[in-house]
């Protein structure tokens, strides 16, 4: 029972952390169809300005606050330098337009910072919270409940907010949205700097357990996309079940097959969840008409 | 058009003037040539960095001394980028084009096994800088390594158990290149300390928690210690979990992860693991009786106080590798004579380097024994040598 508990509250860990990083993908997603590889790349924006601000001097609540916001201007301006000058593209061809960004924010941060793993210190220390014979870090449950706090803010946001209705109209049809007077570029844009700071926060947010360098964005991103593929890509809440869902897999087979194997298993029930349900657990059916 | 081309007659001149006073005084000067093939940028750029800025450094210095046998030398380095094609296109071009005497370098195993088919059929002295067993095992005629081997870590580590009378432990290692290799290599030697390895689990390199691996370590009766063969950012978290789980048993870990790095990346959860490390890592604590201490003291001044970086164990082996390489050169009487000068490296016997105390032998091109590691063990933040850990 110690041991399930314990597995359990591993695939929460990591869930969490996959969950925020797949929250990112959502609103990119819900403008432009566009899943964004360079999202891991926010993350690790996120993680490693906090860390080099506050080697700086800088007090940690505040460089974790400009962290944020250089994930933002970063967010942006790959909106606007890449993104933006290739309207018109397919969706397709955007996407690999993320995946060169991706590369090259890995490319300079190598630059800008260095090669090394840092760390964060953890919200409320590094002392395990025990229960039932198994032991759970504090920022375990920070990061459930940063997790959580952005998925109400973001259906909130989308579902209650005429700007929010304005990034799902755009997604839907971006020439009805123009004609319906939706300023569909400020829309994207705007897409873009939300899931850069959604980035940087969950970047900050997972530090303390998973540490942080330049390449860290890579597999956060494919844990992530994966992540969101399961719980219905596009939609916040299946991006936290989907989360949560394969970092519990992840552990489950780690503990009870072999660790050798959870990562292929963890992709086989996706797959089987695809076949099954090709729009994943909460997403919507779409219709494409040709 | 004719202003255009007397530009470029200007610049053609000029180049020819600058050439010919840049090539004067190597004309004047009889000068040696060692290349090499590093690694400087990639996935292995934290070990090919600081070789080639070791190596610069002493060239720099051998020749302010006047150099070897009273030739300069000329360093030429390549950088691979980690990639084995590439090294093999530069280690021809090094012995067709470049015409070197000697060759130190290959910063990986990958690197170093495509280039020994060149410098074997050349016969080109090559001493590598990676730390593959294959490297020197069996013996290659040309061919010469500094660093320690995995092996060598695993040996060290369960003489230690052994002395703690420690003999089920449990073995969890990441599933990169490194801890694969220490792996197989612990798994091998383990008989030879009557240690049984009662239970395996790994993990991946991206992997950011251990703890289901660590539970069923944990829940297994009868593991006296446990050991983790991994590098990187891996050791590091599965520390944490090691403590987070409040397991008993003496933990240790590998030379892969003897950093400062690893001590501040694990925190206080650090406190108590045991690892083999290089004397260089600890040149400050050794005592002075310790015949490398004034050595591993000595590149660690000069390499911190030049480069405003923390030394490394992969910048030390490039610097026995030359070191060795001069020593060889002043007794065989410089480098004209290849076939001499290998002979002369062979006949290395009892240099005292970063590394360890070389004793090489026609039947050993590494020369070095399990002296060249130092158990540790990690007491708030910082280091204490085991004592009695010296063979």
């Amino acid at each position: 029972m110690a041991d399930f508990l314990q597995f359990a509250f591993s695939g929460l860990t990591v869930g969490a952390v996959y969950a925020l990083v797949a929250l990112g993908f959502t609103l990119i997603y819900n403008a432009s169809d566009v899943i964004n590889f360079a999202q891991g790349e926010f993350v690790m924006i996120g993680g490693l300005s906090t860390v080099f601000l506050a080697a700086a001097g800088i007090p940690l609540p505040l460089a974790a606050l400009l962290a944020v916001v250089i994930a933002t201007a970063v967010g942006l301006a790959l909106y606007r330098f890449a993104i933006e000058p290739a309207r018109g593209a397919s969706a397709v061809s955007l996407i690999m337009i993320t995946i060169g960004a991706s590369i090259f924010l890995r490319g300079a941060a190598q630059v800008i910072f260095d090669k090394r793993y840092h760390s964060l210190p953890p919200l409320f220390g590094d002392t395990p919270i025990r229960f039932g014979g198994a032991a759970i870090l504090p920022q375990s449950l920070v990061v459930l409940a940063g997790a959580l706090v952005i998925v109400v803010l973001l259906w909130t946001f989308i579902e209650r907010t005429l700007f929010g209705k304005a990034v799902l109209a755009t997604a839907a049809n971006k020439l009805a949205a123009r004609l319906v007077g939706i300023d569909t570029r400020r829309t994207v844009g705007f897409s873009f700097a939300v899931s850069a700071a959604i980035g940087a926060i969950a970047g900050i947010l997972i530090t303390p357990i998973t540490l942080t360098s330049y390449n860290i964005g890579t597999l956060l991103a494919l844990k992530g996309f994966a992540a969101a593929m399961l719980g219905g890509i596009g939609s916040a809440p299946g991006a936290v079940i989907g989360g949560l869902l394969l970092g519990l897999l992840e552990a489950f087979a780690a503990g009870y097959l072999s660790s050798q194997y959870k990562d292929a298993v963890a992709f086989i029930v996706i797959l089987v969840v695809l076949f099954a349900r090709p729009q994943g657990l909460l997403g919507r059916a779409t219709v494409e008409r040709v | 058009m004719t202003s255009c081309s007397h530009f470029s007659v200007k610049r053609v001149a000029a180049a020819a003037v600058v050439l010919v006073m840049v090539g004067a005084p190597s004309i004047a000067l009889a000068q040696i040539k060692i290349g090499s093939s590093l690694s400087v940028t990639g996935p292995a750029s934290f070990l090919g960095d600081p070789e080639k800025k070791t190596l610069e450094m002493y060239v720099d210095e051998i020749n302010k001394k006047g150099g070897i046998n009273g030739q300069k030398v000329e360093l030429i380095v390549y950088d691979d980028g980690g990639d084995a094609n590439a090294a093999r296109t530069f280690a021809t071009r090094l012995v067709e084009d470049d015409k070197v005497a000697a060759v130190i370098g290959g910063t990986t195993t990958g690197t170093t096994m495509a280039m020994i088919p060149v410098f074997e059929e050349a016969q080109v002295p090559f001493i590598s800088l990676a730390g593959g067993i294959p490297i020197v095992e069996p013996v290659k005629k040309w061919v010469f390594k500094t660093p320690h081997t995995d092996k060598m870590a695993c040996e060290k580590i369960f003489a230690d158990l052994q002395k703690r009378k420690l003999t089920n432990i449990a073995l969890i290692s990441g599933t990169d290149a490194f801890g694969k290799s220490m792996h197989d290599q612990c798994v091998k030697v383990a008989s030879k300390y009557g240690i049984t390895i009662a239970h395996e689990e790994t993990y991946g390199p991206g992997d950011t928690d251990m703890t289901p691996q660590l539970t069923n370590i944990k829940s297994k009766p009868g593991i006296q210690a446990v050991l983790n063969t991994g590098f990187g950012q891996g050791p590091a978290i599965v520390t944490r979990n090691y403590r987070q789980l409040a397991i008993p048993q003496p933990f240790y870990q590998s030379h892969g992860v003897a950093s400062k790095q690893y001590v501040q990346l694990a925190g206080d959860a650090a406190n108590g693991v045991r690892l083999p490390a290089a004397a260089l890592l600890v040149a400050e604590k050794l005592p002075d009786t310790d015949k490398q201490k004034p050595v591993v003291t000595g590149y660690m001044k000069a390499y911190e106080g030049k480069t405003r970086q923390d030394v490394s164990t992969f910048g030390g082996h490039a610097y026995d590798a030359l070191m060795i390489l001069t020593e060889a050169a002043n007794r065989a009487g410089g480098f004209k004579d290849k076939a001499k000068l290998r002979d002369e490296i062979e006949k290395t016997k009892g240099f005292v380097g970063t590394g360890g105390v070389v004793n090489m032998s026609p039947t050993d091109h590494m020369g070095l024994d399990q002296s060249a590691f130092r158990m540790l063990e990690i007491k708030n933040g910082d280091w204490v040598l085991v004592p009695d850990s010296g063979s």
